[in-house]
């Protein structure tokens, strides 16, 4: 095994993640996307330590950081998403985009396939 | 020749699963094809000699996923793929990105010249991380500790239904606190 296997599998990942981050609608599916970029980290990470250095432990130290940081990134992903739900009935990364930069397209508001928001949305009893 | 196998199946079925997270319409199923995406890279980790550490990804994201389909079913309008939806937007321009910085990155990967392997791996790599974290990486391990501290209890403040100003009102100055079940000492 060399280490460009590695790597290629990591940039896989997160070119795959990145797709997901960058298309999805659904905050739990962006946080997936995100999770799949940091895997990818933790791959690389790996394989650097196993093929470079491997009588340093800099390179696990490092996987134990990322691991650390995804574990992080979906407890605080998890309490946002709950937090603009309760507040706003918000599930959609198109509808909480408050700090966009409305004044060129103009078009906010309304996209298509947004699916049906009234499913889900039992609020009025808070 | 085992290993390489082992390697290009697990590589394969992770980027494959990976993939699937994001083509299935059950988000049920999407958050199984995530498990099974980590579960094929830790066991990856695991053939680079990295026990523990493979170990704990697969421990961890196994019960990472169970909470998150849990999270799944409770946001999403179509936990079970019932019925065909895609909830994506500028799906053109995503895939040329990804795809483009991928080809990126393998072009990297390809052409830069990596250095050479400079010692042997240890006999027991776990112990080399454990005296790594507990000597002179230290600092890393005591950050570690207290961002994830700090992460519990802002996670709890976050998602917690009822705060300080519903509690005391908008100025804190209500001498009780205004709670649904009262509790606590009677002061």
């Amino acid at each position: 095994m060399i280490l460009e296997a590695y790597l290629l599998l990591a940039a896989a990942l997160f070119a795959v993640g990145l797709f997901g981050a960058l298309s999805q609608q659904s905050v739990v599916m962006v946080m997936m996307g995100l999770e799949l970029m940091v895997n990818a980290v933790i791959v690389a990470a790996a394989a650097f330590w196993l093929y470079t250095s491997p009588e340093r432990p800099d390179g696990q130290v490092l996987v134990l950081v990322a691991v650390t940081a995804m574990a992080v990134e979906m407890a605080m992903g998890f309490a946002v998403t709950t937090a603009i739900f309760r507040a706003r009935d918000v599930d959609m990364v198109d509808m909480a985009a408050d700090l966009a930069d409305h004044s060129g397209s103009g078009d906010h508001g309304h996209h298509g396939g947004h699916g049906d928001h009234k499913h889900h949305g039992d609020g009025g009893d808070r | 020749m085992t290993e390489t196998v082992v390697f290009a199946v697990c590589a394969v079925g992770a980027v494959a699963s990976g993939v699937m997270v994001f083509v299935v319409d059950s988000m049920a199923r999407a958050t199984f094809a995530l498990l099974a995406s980590f579960v094929l890279t830790g066991v990856a980790i695991l053939l680079l000699g990295l026990s523990y550490l493979g170990v704990l990804i697969i421990l961890m994201m196994v019960m990472e996923m169970m909470v998150m389909a849990v999270f799944m079913i409770m946001y999403m309008m179509n936990p079970a793929g019932l019925m065909p939806m895609t909830m994506v937007h500028n799906k053109v321009g995503s895939l040329a990105v990804s795809v483009g910085v991928f080809l990126l990155l393998a072009a990297g990967i390809v052409f830069v010249p990596w250095p050479e392997r400079t010692g042997g791996p240890p006999a027991d790599p776990t112990l080399a991380l454990g005296e790594a974290i507990m000597g002179e990486h230290m600092l890393v391990m005591m950050l570690v500790g207290l961002v994830l501290f700090a992460t519990m209890v802002s996670a709890t403040v976050l998602t917690t239904h009822r705060g300080r100003y519903d509690r005391y009102g908008d100025d804190l100055r209500r001498g009780r606190p205004d709670d649904p079940i009262g509790g606590g000492l009677d002061r």
